[in-house]
């Protein structure tokens, strides 16, 4: 086997306190593509970045054709050959096609740009992955697999020596999964060493060589494809033993409280039905971008959505989060900076956001809020350095704390919670499980959204799944296993077979 | 009980964006007494806060709009616009009705409602259609403006001697010798300021203008708030209009040229952030306090020409923006 072109060895990472990448050991050769897998959180992501020079590592070592290296950034790694396409898109949406293409790498005649040698170009690059997009237009008016596409010409078009692609298929479908599969070939037949992610295992087993499996940050296996088949790979993802993290699962009553009927929210949920009952905590589980939180978001009144919401019997209207909250439905974010706190107001601020009309008209009870922080801070042991300090300056598990309490204000019958612990330290996170857990015990019901495998089978008596946008299938009790779920989640088994099962 | 009242706490130090407007305005009058020694007196003092009460008025509730995250470009024009309805009306009913306190009355209430029904419509438009609030009260700007431009003939709209004779108390008397401009000014900045503190109004307008989609996730009527930011902005305009009509008695296409961009000075200069979020009333009276000052001093002394207030307001307003960003969110 020829040398490695990068590498990297013992590379360990922390961000804060917290330690996310434990000495990992990865090597990319030229001319062969090698497969990272694992599950979220795992540290795809972070080994990506690093490679590409994005991150420092905080231990170990990147070496670079045999050399120790340490990239100033992303702009050296990419003099160098080494591209990373992203899964979220780095276009400019205004420019067009070929602007974007050339973006920073613009040809020249004299002064002036060579428009037409751009175009041209462009026009050729896309012309190899059978694109039909002209290079004039905007690329705020092409599809997304399109702009993927597009990506991926800027990458082509730069003389790579390493080419990471954090999930390119996600968005494609069949035909244009084939066209970029017979470029990575090529790629790899002129020497192009191929870092490749994906969720779909299928894929995995036909284009890539050689595949490593990423667990909690540590690298658990790495071979040939060959040697490994598709079911060893999703054991090896998820095989983790459980432990105490979790409270036992309290008893839960049959009396239906949240029925939900053929929610379709256009082009992310399509007919989606689920009860919950008393006291009864019900996973939904499946990949980012299976509709989880957009199913959620629509029940909770937060999206337009057709289908009927039924809460003890009465109806919920669409898209009024007001009217759910005030019947005893609450939602609490996935994306706590974005849409659950506001990073630049206090934790009393934040705490009654939802609720201002409870703490007095037209005036506000200072006091009555200041009791109620009281209280916060001590039921959910928020620890805040500073009463009065701005909520973004908090550690990303006291924010979540701090959210909970604030969602948990009014006192709801029915609770979703979209990622709990997404992003914060096991301390916290066992905090938070037994919360959880006190709250179905008080009957409250409760629908918890993860990307954590043993979080769902921890914490829920009943799991469905989700798979681009359909609620794909049930499990509950002693079927809720970690195996069941990744393979409906990953389009494997259900009423949904993906072609690549 | 809690971890707070346990960890060791700092001393809140003073933060500069807070204190910056008093620290300045109190320079400001330091300087005029100075340089003046009639900078001090009764009837110099009266003047400023009365001419600065319009202004005021208006900056109150442009200190909500941005504070919500908008911003209203059309006051000045729409200042403009009701005024010269209110004139042009009120000549009409004193033919018909032979003038008198009635006259009055429906003028101001005509007044009131035009800024609340104009303030509706900007709120709306922005609300319900969509359009950036930059864009649309840029246009319903140069339509007032236009409009009453028209109403004018291109001329100057004048009440009625009689009429302006009846009129003339509500702005050059008051009670205690403090006339009534100064007297509505305070109060609604005093009304103001407990709404932006202590009211869910007020915490709701710096959440949607902190974080939208977070005010949305925490089911706070966004776009309701948002609407009755420009409808209350638009209620005040009629306020201030129902104050200045009286001290001149007239409207022409130049009544109220740049009130917009004065009140949105004030509130800047005052410590409220212009991309919303938090915003203080009693900051923005600072700031008209201190664009008047300036005006007032330069024409006080000989120092500098008069003719330089609007380059010295210009630094003004630069160095507040500046202090804004070193110091970050101020509270």
């Amino acid at each position: 086997m020829t040398d490695p072109i990068l590498a990297l060895t013992g590379v360990t990472k922390s961000f804060g306190p917290i330690e996310i990448l434990h000495g990992v050991d990865f090597a990319l050769h030229p001319g062969e593509v090698h497969a990272l897998i694992g599950e979220n959180g795992a540290g795809k992501s972070t080994t990506m970045k690093i490679l590409a020079g994005y991150l420092d590592p905080t231990g170990g070592q990147v070496t670079w054709q045999g050399k120790p290296m340490s990239f100033s950034g992303s702009e050296q790694a990419e003099d160098l050959g080494i591209i990373m396409i992203h899964q979220e898109f780095n276009l400019a949406e205004h420019l067009s096609v070929d602007q974007n293409v050339f973006l920073g790498r613009e040809l020249r005649r004299g002064f002036l740009l060579d428009h037409k040698a751009m175009r041209a170009q462009t026009a050729d690059l896309l012309g190899q992955l059978q694109c039909r997009v002209d290079p004039a237009t905007p690329v705020n008016r092409i599809s997304v697999p399109d702009k993927q596409m597009v990506e991926i010409a800027k990458a082509l078009s730069r003389k790579a020596r390493v080419l990471i692609m954090d999930e390119p298929t996600a968005v494609l479908t069949e035909r244009e999964t084939e066209v970029l599969f017979a470029q990575i070939e090529r790629l790899r037949a002129e020497g192009v060493a191929i870092l490749y992610t994906s969720h779909k295992l299928g894929e995995v087993k036909r284009i890539a060589d050689r595949v490593t499996v990423l667990r909690d940050g540590t690298m658990v296996r790495s071979d040939l494809t060959a040697d490994v088949s598709e079911d060893d790979m999703a054991a090896a993802m998820v095989g983790r033993e459980l432990s105490d993290l979790f409270p036992p699962k309290p008893a839960h009553g049959a009396e239906p409280i949240l029925e939900a009927q053929g929610i379709t929210v256009p082009g992310v949920v399509h007919d989606a039905s689920l009860t919950l009952h008393r006291g009864e905590v019900l996973g939904i589980g499946g990949l980012v971008g299976s509709g989880r939180t957009e199913l959620a978001e629509a029940i909770a009144g937060l999206r337009p959505r057709s289908g009927t919401v039924r809460l003890k019997g009465q109806d919920l209207p669409a898209n009024h989060v007001a009217t759910a909250m005030r019947a005893g439905l609450v939602y609490l974010t996935e994306d706590r900076k974005g849409a659950g706190l506001l990073l630049d107001k206090t934790l009393r601020e934040n705490l009654t956001l939802g609720q201002l009309d409870r703490f007095g008209s037209p005036l506000i009870d200072r006091k009555r809020e200041e009791a109620a922080l009281d209280s916060a801070i001590a039921d959910f042991a928020i620890r805040a350095p500073e009463r009065g300090m701005a909520v973004g300056d908090l550690s990303g598990g006291n924010q979540q704390k701090l959210l909970l309490a604030k969602t948990l204000l009014s006192d709801p019958q029915v609770v979703i919670i979209d990622e709990p612990t997404r992003g914060i330290d096991i301390g916290t996170k066992q905090q938070i499980y037994a919360l959880i857990a006190r709250l179905a015990a008080e009957g409250r019901s409760i629908i918890v959204i993860s990307s954590e495998m043993p979080e769902l089978i921890g914490l829920a008596s009943r799991v469905v799944v989700m798979h681009a946008g359909r609620i794909v299938g049930e499990l509950a009790d002693a079927a809720v296993t970690e195996g069941n779920i990744v393979r409906l989640a990953m389009g494997l088994d259900g009423h949904e077979k993906d072609s690549a099962a | 009980m809690s971890m707070a009242t346990t960890a060791p706490t700092r001393r809140p130090r003073v933060n500069l964006a807070v204190i910056a407007p008093i620290v300045a305005l109190i320079v400001l009058i330091l300087i005029g007494m100075a340089l003046n020694p009639n900078f001090l007196s009764y009837a110099n003092i009266t003047n400023v806060l009365a001419r600065s009460a319009f202004i005021g008025i208006i900056a109150i509730g442009m200190t909500f709009v941005i504070t919500a995250g908008g911003l209203d470009l059309s006051v000045g024009s729409m200042a403009a616009f009701v005024a010269g309805l209110m004139i042009l009306v009120m000549n009409m009913l004193t033919e018909s009705m032979g003038g008198g306190l009635p006259v009055i009355l429906i003028g101001i209430a005509l007044a009131l409602f035009t800024g609340l029904a104009a303030g509706f419509v900007n709120g709306i438009l922005i609300t319900r259609a969509g359009i950036e609030a930059f864009i649309l009260t840029l246009g319903t700007m140069g339509i007032y403006r236009s409009l009453v431009t028209w109403l004018a003939d291109g001329g100057t709209l004048s009440l009625g001697y009689e009429m302006r004779e009846l009129y003339r108390p509500v702005y050059y008397d008051g009670i205690l010798g403090i006339s009534w401009p100064i007297i509505v000014f305070a109060v609604l900045a005093i009304l103001g300021e407990i709404v932006m503190r202590h009211t869910a109004f007020g915490r709701h307008c710096a959440a949607i203008g902190s974080n939208e989609k977070v005010a949305r996730y925490s089911s706070v009527a966004v776009l309701r708030v948002r609407l009755m930011t420009y409808v209350l902005l638009g209620t005040l305009v009629g306020i201030a209009v129902v104050m200045y009509v009286p001290r001149l008695g007239s409207a022409s296409a130049t009544t109220g040229l740049l009130w917009e961009l004065e009140a949105i000075a004030a509130v800047i200069i005052g410590g409220t952030l212009l991309k919303g979020g938090f915003g203080r009333v009693w900051g923005t009276v600072v700031g008209v306090l201190i664009l008047s000052l300036i005006g007032n001093l330069l024409n006080l002394t000989d120092f500098v020409s008069p003719y330089l207030n609007g380059a010295i307001q210009g630094v003004v307003i630069i160095l507040a923006v500046v202090l804004q960003r070193n110091t970050g969110a101020a509270r």
